[in-house]
């Protein structure tokens, strides 16, 4: 197996141009999304979903000091490639696979549909496309790595927002960035999904947010649905047990 | 930019902005319109340079500079004018650049009066015709040039690019103490002496401490150890005093001495692909290639007569014969002799305004009988784009070349008109050929991007179908028409019959080749070898070139325009990346980044200087300087063209080789930016009792009505400022974006932005619908309510601002109004570009009325002919 990529997206340097949606559709041959006006500040692409697959969300909000009175933030979002992937734990076909790079694919021609990875996935990335009825999520653009090119997104980023390159050399890289940004006076800079002791053991997709991840449409806390599946299973494995000797011990009992 | 510094393109290239302390961005969205060269203002930011977003929007720009200023639409050059008295007030100015480098030490004549003097009109008002004589604003001493019969048509100077023309180039009277009373320097201290801060708050709604803090940054990041840049698009350009906002920008450039310097400069950001070409190589009326002016049909009887009037004694303008003969050379080729003039009478020529919107409005008069549209879609993105529509439909016949089938080509059966039955399908003459386009992927040949930089694109694929090259189509068509004239003997066809129009063709359609129509713009020497540079083209017939200023794009028989090196195997100048003109300088006046002396004004802003051991200059760029030429030289009395200049004097197409912060000739609306409301504005200039500007463009006739402007009665019913723009998610009139999903399904419909104070006032619900009216239309938007839209307190009131994209129109996937319904035709007199970045209007809750109601709508509104006198 090669190294682990992934992608760091730097939300400070984001200028909302959404080249990085476009981008991906138009390598991925993803559909369009519907043309929905949603008086969501300047998004209105909504969501992840089986048809969005960057999603750049458009925060306004009243700034502290500056004198418009306000801040605008954007982050383009896109799914986790988790260490710990529910999605790809959950599915009975195997059309979920983990790449030889780390990164979660879903093989379009194995999927049945059933649809049990996308209540799976605690940031609600992946998702079926009607009336198709298979899932579709990021792919990290498998097919561009596998020919030694840098994902869609990354490469059509014009500020390097979005940065994509071996997990560890990114996780150093956002470090460095945020104490920069410390020293900048920067406080509210942190990182989310970089902590391998996180919900999803540190998601190979994270980010460099300027508020609290709620404030983007990010659960504050993830935790994949299996993450506590080995230790749910002894659980679930003590409680039989004793279940069985309970049960032994009753009829022990009644037969004595 | 051609009136203050010599040449009408961008001063820096947007790689340099990477160097700049401090970058001010007014009059652009660049984050949303230019988000590829964003990244250099993102790399400055990163290295520690202030961004200053001035604008009347918070936008994608405002959201990642340091601080961003809201200011009214149409108020610029009072905000601009602040800064230039707070140079001089606080005596902020890098004196040993100015006193040397530009006129500031120039003594005016004594007649000389300002607006300061006049309330709001410059010495020289003609009343009765509504011109300005520029007699009295020349420098004291100098004979003027004027052709007593064509008064209007001497102030040419900005729409060819340079303002060297004219004797008023060089002072005979100079004074560099800057103390003489009529010196440049104290004119310009005494017209700006009331645009102090308070002003700037009254006029701007900007905050005195806010605009202070701007003014202090801009000066203290420049100087001799630091640089600061401005960007700027067409939220400077599209006013009727457009021309004087970059004028007020370049006065304080030169003031600040960050022009020709790294991290300095003005970056004339361009639109789309190529805008810059198309003034280079002009698809402008008045203009010839490589920016000499079109002849006159009066003024210019004979090539001498021309030359005369437009070339320059001193500077590299004392060339203009090489440059015109050899064009006239690279059209007519051997039938271009000394002895019939090099073919000048068959140029055709110009007897008036024959812009875009003088053309509509000939149309609508029935004088004009075809059209061609190419890269345009007049019916949306035209101001006043209604009247376009009528204007088309009163043709003959029109060609309309593009992509998809665009409004322009569309509107004879589905123009708002027809719904509201202004126009009649069935009444509608006009034969309308629509021939699809081939996409840049499809074809060879050059960008001239925003920093005057040629890059050539290679074709990828073949055209499906139908689809040709404009290239292809206008050889062809030549080729067609030609061989119909073929053995015509008749003296008016002779011009077409004796074009040089040979090219070789290749692939299944005969395309012509692009390089070989690159390398005839570059030109060639006697013996048919590309020539190298511009200084070796020649006046006597012996060399042919089509442009001048790409001289050097082909040098060496090489497509100078298609070098590809790394970034990372070159210096961060980059020269082996594709080629700029002139003669491949990204920094241009840059003998102005070295002192006097020829040594840099500081190691850390080291850019080109004089090499005393090589006896030449040298340094990062290619100097934009007579290589030879040293920093002590003085010129003989009998010297002429560059030669003329000194060896300090780094503005080179410039008849005095300096930076000119008053301009004596070239500007038709004054030698200096004054303050003046729009056209249609709510409020009054506190400045002068003339409002708008006095020598604006105007129309008046009943197809092109006017909002009443303050103080006149009917100016309260349109009580908002409104301003139109583009978003990143679509491109100009939609031709290229509406018709696409991936684009459209982002930005899927029209939109106003609104403050959450003006939604209350008018009952604006956030997601409804909003209709807007000027005495011109009435159209829909969905309301998007945004506090990133703030209400300003101008002149003790509160003022609204209603922001509208431009982008949309009948067809595509995405569709809607069209905001350039709502504007006005009144333009800047010096360049005939529309105000379409300040205007008034009104606005109400729910979706426009329907058919014959929404016209019956728009005229229950008042409405003038002419517009507000003063």
């Amino acid at each position: 197996m090669t190294s682990r990529v992934g992608f760091f997206t730097d939300t400070t340097l984001c200028i909302g141009c959404k080249a990085c949606e476009v981008a991906c559709k138009e390598w991925n041959h993803v559909p369009d999304d519907g043309l929905n006006f949603l008086g969501r500040s300047y998004d209105n692409t909504g969501e992840l979903n089986a048809d969005t697959w960057r999603h750049v969300a458009f925060i306004e909000q009243p700034a502290l000091a500056p004198a418009t009175g306000i801040k605008w933030l954007m982050s383009s979002d896109v799914c986790k490639h988790c260490t710990r992937a529910a999605c790809l734990d959950v599915c009975p076909t195997g059309s979920l696979f983990r790449t030889e790079f780390g990164t979660v694919v879903v093989q379009e021609d194995i999927c049945n549909g059933c649809g049990y990875c996308i209540p799976a996935c605690p940031y609600g990335v992946i998702a079926k496309r009607e009336p198709d009825g298979r899932v579709w999520k990021c792919t990290l653009c498998y097919d561009r790595l596998k020919g030694g090119m840098t994902p869609a997104c990354a490469q059509a980023c014009p500020t390097e927002s979005i940065q994509f390159g071996p997990l560890d050399v990114l996780r150093g890289r956002a470090a460095e960035r945020v104490s920069e940004l410390h020293g900048q006076g920067v406080t509210e800079a942190r990182l989310y999904g970089d902590d391998p002791n996180d919900g999803v053991e540190g998601a190979g997709a994270f980010f460099l947010l300027l508020d609290e991840p709620e404030v983007y449409g990010l659960p504050p806390d993830p935790v994949a649905s299996t993450h506590r599946l080995s230790s749910m299973w002894r659980t679930a494995g003590t409680a039989g047990a004793a279940f069985a000797l309970g049960l032994a011990a009753a009829f022990v009992g009644r037969r004595s | 930019m051609g009136t203050s510094f010599g040449r009408g393109g961008a001063t820096t290239f947007q790689q340099d902005l990477a160097n700049s302390d401090c970058i001010i961005i007014q009059g652009s969205n660049m984050a949303e319109c230019h988000p590829v060269g964003f990244q250099w203002v993102m790399e400055a930011k990163a290295r520690g340079a202030k961004i200053i977003h001035v604008d009347p929007r918070f936008t994608r720009t405002g959201a990642v500079a340091d601080l961003h200023v809201p200011l009214r639409a149409g108020s610029d050059i009072a905000f601009l004018g602040g800064i230039v008295n707070y140079i001089l007030e606080h005596g902020r100015e890098f004196r040993e650049y100015v006193v040397p480098y530009t006129n500031a030490s120039s003594v005016v004549g004594e007649s000389f009066r300002d607006t300061e003097d006049l309330d709001g009109f410059f010495s020289g008002w003609n009343a009765e015709d509504g011109y300005y004589e520029a007699d009295t604003w020349q420098f004291e001493g100098n004979e003027v040039e004027r052709d007593a019969d064509n008064p209007k048509e001497v102030a040419v100077g900005e729409a060819h690019g340079h303002g060297s023309k004219l004797s008023g180039g060089r002072a005979p009277i100079t004074d560099p103490t800057l103390e003489h009373p009529r010196c440049v320097f104290q004119i310009l201290k005494r017209h700006y002496a009331r645009y102090t801060p308070e002003m700037v708050e009254e006029v701007c709604g900007v905050p005195r401490d806010l605009f202070v803090e701007v003014a202090e940054t801009l000066c203290q990041n420049s100087g001799r150890e630091r640089t600061s840049a401005f960007c700027y698009a067409v939220g400077w350009t599209q006013h009727t005093v457009g021309v004087q906002y970059i004028r007020t920008a370049a006065i304080i450039q030169l003031l600040l001495g960050n022009i020709g310097r790294p991290g300095g400069g003005i970056l004339a950001l361009r639109g789309h692909a190529s805008i810059q070409g198309s003034t280079d190589i002009p698809t402008l009326y008045n203009v010839l290639p490589g920016y000499m002016p079109m002849a006159h049909v009066e003024q210019n009887e004979t090539l001498e007569q021309y030359l005369e009037m437009n070339g320059s004694p001193s500077g590299f303008w004392g060339h203009l014969p090489a440059y015109f003969v050899s064009l006239l050379k690279a059209w007519w080729g051997d039938a271009a002799t000394s002895d019939n003039d090099f073919c000048f009478d068959w140029l055709p020529r110009i007897s008036g305004d024959h812009s875009a919107y003088q053309t509509a409005l000939d149309m609508l008069d029935g004088k004009v009988k075809g059209y061609f549209v190419v890269g345009e879609n007049p019916a949306v993105g035209s101001s006043h784009s209604g009247l376009h529509r009528k204007a088309l439909a009163n043709l003959e016949w029109l060609v309309v070349r593009d992509f998809v089938e665009i409004e322009s080509a569309s509107f004879w059966y589905d123009a708002p008109e027809i719904e509201t039955g202004e126009l009649r399908t069935a009444d509608i003459g006009t034969e309308v050929f629509l021939l699809p386009a081939a996409a840049h992927t499809e074809k060879d040949g050059t960008f001239t991007n925003t920093q005057r930089l040629l890059q050539w694109h290679h074709k990828a694929v073949e055209p499906i179908g139908d689809q040709r090259s404009e290239l292809w189509f206008y050889y062809h068509l030549g080729r067609i028409i030609r061989e119909k004239l073929a053995g015509s003997t008749d003296p008016r066809d002779a011009s077409i019959l004796s074009l040089t129009w040979e090219y070789p063709t290749e692939g299944p359609h005969d395309d012509p080749r692009a390089d070989a129509v690159l390398a005839e713009i570059n030109g060639f020497d006697a013996e048919g070898k590309p020539l190298s540079a511009y200084t070796e083209m020649k006046g006597d017939g012996s060399t042919r070139g089509g442009c001048w200023i790409y001289t050097g794009c082909y040098a060496g028989g090489v497509n100078q325009t298609a070098r590809r090196k790394s970034g990372k195997d070159q210096d961060w100048v980059a020269a082996e990346w594709a080629w700029a003109w002139p003669a491949n300088r990204r920094i241009i006046y840059n003998r102005a980044s070295a002192d006097p002396d020829g040594q840099p004004w500081s190691e850390r802003k080291k850019y080109v200087w004089w090499d005393e051991a090589q006896g030449k200059w040298t340094g990062y760029d290619v100097p934009d300087f007579t290589p030879d030429m040293r920093p002590d030289y003085v010129p003989p009395p009998d010297a002429k063209a560059e030669m003329a200049l000194r060896g300090d004097e780094p503005f080179v197409l410039q008849g005095d080789g300096r930076g000119w912060l008053y301009v004596p000739a070239g500007l038709l609306d004054g030698p200096l930016p004054t303050h003046y409301e729009p056209h249609e504005s709510p409020f009054t200039n506190p400045l002068y009792s003339q409002n708008a500007s006095p020598l604006r463009q105007r129309f008046a006739r009943g197809a092109n009505p006017y909002n009443p402007s303050a103080p006149d009665p009917g100016a309260d019913a349109y009580p908002y400022v409104f301003t139109t723009y583009r978003l990143t998610e679509h491109h100009t009139a939609g031709g290229m974006s509406r018709h696409l999903p991936y684009l459209s399904e982002l930005q899927p419909e029209f939109f106003c932005e609104v403050s959450p104070e003006l939604a209350d006032e008018r009952g604006l619900e956030h997601g409804g619908w909003a209709t807007i009216v000027t005495s011109r239309a009435a159209i829909e938007a969905r309301v998007l309510v945004t506090e990133r839209i703030v209400p300003l307190t101008v002149q003790g009131r509160t003022v609204h601002q209603v922001g509208l994209p431009y982008h949309w129109g009948t067809k595509g996937l995405s569709t809607g109004d069209s905001a350039n319904d709502l504007l006005p035709l009144a333009l800047d007199p010096n360049v005939h570009i529309q105000e379409a970045k300040a205007s008034s209007c009104d606005i109400r809750p729910g979706r426009r009325p329907r058919g014959r109601e929404r016209a019956e709508l728009v005229e229950s509104y008042p409405s003038v002919e002419k517009g507000r006198e003063q």
